[in-house]
């Protein structure tokens, strides 16, 4: 049986609480850091470890940190991605909720690494038990010296603040963010320069996931070898998986990095519902295209999930069975980015006003012959035109569902109704 | 605490006092139920910044209420996962009783109803978010035993009803 270490302590009853993230030998890799190891020793163990970013992007959390210039004038910042808003992900919100301490050992850890005194948790404001639960969490943290000036008797001087944001997607792109803490609309940033050379205030800065940060204490405490020991050579570690829709058992689930999608739903969530097949899934939250029934059989990483045209996102794994309109679901997704797109650029704000326009009228049975033909030069003009990847997760979706649903699409112009409602 | 304590207090925790609107407009609105332009006005003025920028940002987020809400603001998921588990009858069961739509708020000032993009809590859809609580597994028993129970808390008779047991790892 996979060992629990990321919600190792998620199922205590006070399990948000120091005495507790404590006696499980919390903050033990913070001291341990403090004692033996240099920065640049903590950035050499996290890129051997291999650990890539739980935020959706997957990229190399060690390679990250090195992109830190080490020579600057200017104060360096790490922020923590909590504005956890991809629909069907809800992972975050437990670490914080049930274990915030893991975060602000991860925190601490990651800011003596890059060399920052100031960490900023942007954290979605819907979360407001786990805004309260992190800032208890905090408050203890300072009251027992890991956090604060001088950390255990360190010359690290290091904090952690919280800041709540207000119902907007797009702060979950990481230069958004940075707009959204600096006090304007969160719209994306230009990139270059990269956050990591000129991010929060124009200052170094590095952005990481809660699920990214809480798994460097583990890999301080158990090692480079341990962590890429688990899961496939590319994609190593304990990975969360967020289970949701039409299954039996959704919830979190903590398991190695590549099991498969049918596994992972039929053995672990208990499958469908009775009387019911699995129809489709969604791996990686709605940014992630849709696998039908017959593409379960793929590994939950990062390099397998792409091999299918699919991607592992925020992981969070929605399950749709064969009682369900596809139609009805990829309009569901198209208006969500309808409603979350910034209004930056173009092609995303008119785009997909136009596609979920059509797409209500396929839905509605009111579709059109060339309906289908104009949702494909919708998501030609939107992937890969649009100032951030919300247009293209959009487009992504929407082409996915139009790829291997295309009948059902079809029946609904044909039948001039949705054939799942009578 | 007044507010414009609570509001220098969060300024302090930036370099930048434009980086406190936000949290700013969050206490004024705990404060104040809700964002009219006078109370934008005097957020602008406690922090000493321009009052466009603190229109901008209440305008552009949507936990930013500028014209009033109901006593429960009753928000409802209705996003792929809830929209799976049956948010669409819930939302027209309570537009039914309430005898309101989206976006509008009850004659007697206690609801409003909304419907919102992904609360973070699909194990436990359809989730409905009212106040600071969160109120998952819904069906339309539990949807009408929750509104008995906001009219009895505003009357004084009750507690706030109990929130949904959380199911992180799927028991």
């Amino acid at each position: 049986m996979f060992e629990s270490v990321l919600l190792k302590n998620v199922d205590l009853p006070d399990g948000h609480l120091l005495r507790s993230y404590e006696a499980g030998g919390g903050y033990g890799a913070l001291a341990k850091v403090l004692r033996e190891h240099t920065p640049e020793e903590i950035v050499e163990l996290v890129k051997q470890s291999n650990l890539r970013g739980r935020g959706g992007a997957g990229f190399p959390t060690g390679m990250k940190w090195s992109f830190v210039p080490k020579q600057t004038a200017k104060p360096k910042y790490l922020c923590c991605n909590a504005d956890e808003g991809e629909p069907g992900t809800f992972k975050d919100r437990i670490i914080m909720e049930r274990d915030p301490h893991q975060l602000i050992e991860g925190l601490a850890v990651s800011g003596y690494a890059i060399g920052a005194e100031t960490a900023y948790v942007y954290i979605r404001g819907e979360y407001v038990t786990a805004i309260r639960r992190l800032e208890q969490a905090i408050a203890e943290a300072r009251d027992a010296g890991y956090l604060g000036r001088g950390v255990l008797g360190s010359d690290l001087n290091f904090d952690v603040h919280i800041h709540c944001g207000a119902g907007a997607y797009i702060c979950g792109e990481e230069t958004a963010m940075l707009e959204s803490l600096e006090g304007r609309r969160a719209q994306p940033r230009l990139k270059p320069p990269f956050p990591a050379v000129a991010g929060l205030y124009a200052s170094p800065t590095v952005i990481n996931n809660v699920e990214t940060l809480a798994c460097v204490p583990h890999i301080v405490a158990r090692g480079a070898d341990w962590f890429r020991g688990i899961g496939p050579d590319k994609s190593p570690g304990p990975k969360l998986y967020c289970v949701s829709g039409q299954v039996r058992r959704p919830g979190l689930y903590e398991l190695p990095m590549g099991i498969a999608l049918r596994e992972l739903i039929e053995e672990h969530a208990g499958g469908p519902l009775p009387g019911r097949k699995v129809k489709a899934v969604i791996p990686g939250g709605v940014s992630a295209p849709v696998i039908p029934e017959t593409g379960l059989d793929v590994g939950m990483d990062f390099e397998s999930l792409a091999a299918v045209g699919s991607m592992l996102g925020s992981a969070g794994v929605i399950v749709v069975d064969d009682t369900t309109c596809m139609v009805k679901v990829a309009t569901r997704i198209v208006e969500f980015f309808h409603h979350e797109s910034c209004g930056k650029c173009t092609p995303c704000r008119e785009g997909l006003n136009w596609a979920v326009k059509v797409l209500r009228r396929i839905e509605a049975g009111e579709g059109t012959a060339g309906d289908l033909e104009q949702l494909d030069m919708l998501c030609k003009g939107i992937f890969g035109n649009t100032f951030c990847a919300l247009g293209d997760g959009a487009a992504m979706g929407l082409r996915a569902a139009l790829k291997h649903f295309s009948d059902e699409f079809v029946a609904h112009i044909e039948e001039h109704r949705c054939p799942f409602h009578s | 605490m007044t507010m414009r304590e609570e509001i220098e207090a969060a300024a302090a925790r930036y370099p930048s006092r434009r980086s406190a609107i936000m949290p700013a407009l969050l206490i004024a609105q705990k404060e104040h139920g809700h964002l009219p332009g006078p109370v934008l006005e005097e957020v602008a003025d406690i922090l000493g910044v321009e009052r466009i920028w603190v229109y901008e940002l209440a305008t552009f987020y949507t936990l930013f209420h500028t014209e009033p809400v109901g006593l429960f603001h009753l928000q409802l998921c209705d996003n792929v996962s809830c929209m799976l588990c049956g948010a669409e009858a819930l939302l027209g069961h309570l537009e039914a009783t309430l005898g309101i739509g989206k976006g509008e708020t009850t004659g007697d000032g206690l609801f409003t109803l909304s419907t919102v993009e992904c609360l973070g809590a699909c194990e436990m859809a359809p989730v409905m978010q009212v106040g600071d609580e969160y109120y998952g597994n819904l069906d339309a028993m539990r949807l009408e035993a929750l509104l008995e129970g906001f009219r009895a808390m505003a009357v004084g008779r009750a507690a706030s009803p109990e929130p949904a047991s959380v199911r992180p790892r799927g028991e």
